[in-house]
């Protein structure tokens, strides 16, 4: 049941003194239809506008900005110089110490990235489960995230010691030779890589776990009746179904690895990436020359260079994601079991 | 105070970082040294390790200052305050009103003198150790900051090992064993070495530190020409020291982890020792009974460290700014930070003082520290000379010798090989 209200009559405001009438109302109609029609095509974009000047200011200024210091002379205090044009990209290139800084990202992001995903993988699989206290394990694997890297450093510092670490210490009561944690390229990597790890595991765990958990448990229920066991089901339907989430958090963790800094920095204690670079990276290089030598236009090439590094690894990064994961998706399974099915057929 | 590379302790560096944080979002000077029309006054500084300004020193200020509110911020390392300080000086805001200066990066900021106040007057003229002040007035005459302490350097050594090996034991006796130049001292070591199979000294790259600072040129001439890679005498000390290491170094880069043990577990039997390494010593190893430490020194005098204070120009109250700079340099203030954090005065009158003459330290044996590091100071004769590529070449020599002595990845001959390739890419 509906009542329909009349709308009361305004007679003065309606209709206007006759001598404005043929000028106002026109234009008056006319503006609040356009208005209505900016409402409707340019209200959206006003809604999500904040993020987009924010973002000039704290994102896209800097970067620009940083390509403006990069083609000058510039002295952190002096500021300003000569216009040089590529001149501070060629000697950075020129330099053995960027390669070496650029081979030590590689190695500490390999190193750290791939063990990480994995075992993130295997947790939150473990965690997806029916367990006890759920809660108690979900927080607990999240716990080393929450430790400052400050902190986390100063306990592995002390584990990773030359001569009286934890570690060699445990080593030599084996009988074993001390490793070089400090003097050795591959040790180094391997301890900040261990630093890095014990942070970033549980927090990567716990977003594939989410993404698990969204997964439909009717593909499950049908797997098993199907006869498929725990790890068929682990690679024909999580990894599938993984696939967005496992693409967010591969390019994530290639972004923070590749601008690594605050592990190797506190690695030891004059945080310059050791005495023959054996574990500097390229954030620690441009530490190094716009702090340490004051060169800011040096630093600020080096800073572009990684900016299109990343950009490149992670559009290759992207691409292998994507055939990875669609050559796991279920059609292909299927077909692959069909032609397994048939080369069965064929060998008998 | 303190070389640049100086880490105290684990629980330091955890809470300079905070320190840190708070001078990186807090202390703006513009924001808090506002001055409200009623004359009160917010006066922020910004020190590093310990300066020995305990909050009681500072108090005491304030109450016969009224108005005057004091806000200290401490950086862990003289690093962190390098980094901090240069990043706001160019920026031309953020600094606090007093900043703390280590001498290894003294002379870059040299450079930009102008951004600082002049701090000169009568009052303070004749306070300070001559060539203290000569470093600190610019090209046009400006005295641009005052001292707090300087580095005099004795011989810190372990005397229960002493008595193992067969060593005197006694400070004076020590003295006597060790006077003359380097040579003797690592002759002495080799004696050591070969009679307990334990290590001399603690690190290469410490000695080094004690050889060059005796170099009135070392790595630049006056008009600021690099010459590092090609002074004989630089390459001499490098050899020197790299040499003796090879059996008298206990292999424990300076302010590591492992270095720090070694301080307590007794892997070295002597190292070099500033004033204020004593702290440093006997807050790390407070269990460790052996310490001594001796009225002598190789090859001389040695100054290692050693600040200034400095008012940046970008302050909003420079003038009171300065008047607490120079309350807190005086020789009175400078002997109680001495009490507090053993920073050895720089202030000529404060060594007439019976705080200082007649100053002990339980921890080291009841020794006379005060009277040895007066002895050692005026022992000094050369101020080197450091301009402006002086710390990154030190920090690239340093790193030349951690390769051979530490690390033990490179041999003398390659190792000096990278070190004049990175010295030559500073250019």
């Amino acid at each position: 049941m509906t009542t329909t209200a009349t709308r009361p009559e305004r007679p003065a405001l309606a209709s206007p003194p006759p001598a404005l009438r043929p000028e106002r109302s026109p234009r008056r109609i006319a503006l609040s239809q356009t208005l209505s029609r900016w409402d409707v095509k340019v209200s959206p974009y006003l809604y999500i506008s904040p993020f987009f000047i924010l973002f000039a200011i704290v994102g896209l200024f800097p970067l620009l900005y940083t390509a403006w210091v990069s083609v000058h002379e510039w002295n952190l205090i002096g500021g300003q110089g000569d216009f040089v044009g590529f001149e501070n990209f060629a000697f950075v290139l020129g330099q053995p110490q960027f390669w070496i800084a650029l081979r030590n990202t590689f190695s500490i992001f390999l190193i750290s990235a791939v063990p990480q995903v994995i075992a993130a993988l295997l947790i939150a699989a473990v965690l997806d489960r029916n367990l006890r206290a759920k809660t108690f394990w979900r927080m607990g694997v999240l716990l080393p995230y929450v430790v400052a890297p400050v902190a986390v450093a100063l306990i592995f510092s002390n584990m990773f010691g030359d001569q009286y670490g934890l570690i060699n210490n445990m080593l030599g009561r084996l009988g074993l030779d001390p490793i070089g944690w400090h003097s050795e390229v591959l040790p180094s990597h391997l301890a900040i890589a261990t630093m890095v790890n014990f942070r970033w595991t549980g927090y990567t765990a716990l977003i594939l776990l989410a993404a698990m958990q969204a997964i439909p448990r009717d593909y499950y229920e049908a797997a098993m009746i199907d006869g498929a066991g725990l790890v068929r089901q682990f690679f024909s339907i999580t990894i599938p179904q993984l696939r967005p989430t496992l693409i967010f958090v591969i390019v994530t963790s290639t972004i923070g690895g590749l601008q690594i800094f605050d592990e190797p920095r506190m690695f030891d204690q004059f945080g310059q990436g050791g005495a023959s670079g054996q574990w500097m990276t390229i954030t620690i290089y441009l530490y190094n020359l716009g702090w340490g030598q004051l060169n800011f236009g040096r630093a600020a090439a080096v800073a572009w260079l990684l900016f299109l590094i990343i950009v490149i690894v992670g559009l290759i990064n992207l691409a292998l994601t994507r055939a990875i994961a669609s050559g796991d998706s279920p059609q292909k399974v299927l077909a692959r079991s069909q032609r397994r099915a048939a080369q069965k057929e064929a060998a008998r | 105070m303190s070389t640049s590379r100086r880490r105290t302790t684990a629980a330091a560096a955890l809470a300079g970082a905070t320190a840190l944080t708070l001078i990186a979002t807090g202390c703006a000077s513009s924001e808090n040294a506002a001055s409200s029309g009623d004359g009160e006054i917010t006066l922020t500084i910004a020190t590093f390790n310990d300066f020995g300004y305990t909050d009681e020193l500072l108090q005491q200020y304030e109450d016969e200052n009224p108005g005057i509110t004091i806000v200290h911020n401490k950086a862990a390392t003289s690093n962190d305050a390098r980094d901090n300080f240069f990043t706001k000086l160019g920026a031309g805001s953020g600094l606090a009103d007093i900043e703390a200066v280590e001498i290894d990066w003294f002379a870059e900021m040299m450079q930009y003198s102008d951004l600082l106040t002049d701090l000169s007057s009568d009052e303070v003229a004749d306070r300070w150790v001559d060539w203290k002040t000569e470093a600190a007035t610019d090209a046009d005459g400006r005295l641009v900051a005052y001292g707090t302490d300087i580095g005099p350097e004795a011989v810190c050594y372990r005397s229960d090992l002493f008595a193992a090996a067969g060593l005197p034991t006694d400070r004076t006796e020590v003295a006597a064993l060790l006077e003359g130049d380097w040579d003797r001292y690592f002759e002495v070591g080799q004696q050591y070495v070969d009679a307990t199979g334990a290590a001399w000294f603690d690190s290469a790259g410490a000695t080094y530190q004690g050889m060059i600072n005796q170099v009135e040129f070392a790595y630049e001439e006056e008009d600021g020409t690099v010459i590092a890679t090609e002074n004989d005498e630089v390459k001499g000390i490098y050899e020197q020291v790299l040499e003796a290491s090879a059996t008298q170094s206990a292999h424990l880069g300076q302010w590591s982890d492992d270095w720090f043990a070694g301080l307590a577990n007794g892997a070295f039997a002597t190292m070099l020792c500033p004033g204020w390494m004593l702290g440093v010593i006997s807050g790390n190893a407070p269990d460790v009974t052996g310490w001594d430490v001796a009225d002598v020194f190789p090859g001389g005098g040695g100054n290692w460290g050693g600040s200034y204070l400095t008012v940046p120009a970008q302050g909003e109250n420079t003038e009171e700014a300065a008047k607490l700079a120079a309350w807190l340099t005086a020789p009175e203030q400078q002997l109680s930070a001495f009490e507090a954090a053993g920073t050895f005065p720089s202030q000529v009158e404060a060594y007439d003082s019976e705080a200082l003459t007649g100053a002990t330290n339980a921890y080291f044996n009841d020794a006379p520290v005060g009277e040895i590091l007066i002895n050692r100071s005026q022992a000094i004769e050369v101020a080197p000379f450091k301009s402006v590529k002086y710390f990154p070449i030190n920090d690239a020599m340093q790193k030349a010798l951690t390769r051979v002595d530490s690390d033990g990845t490179h041999t003398i001959e390659s190792s000096w090989e990278q070190f004049v390739a990175d010295v030559n890419a500073l250019g």
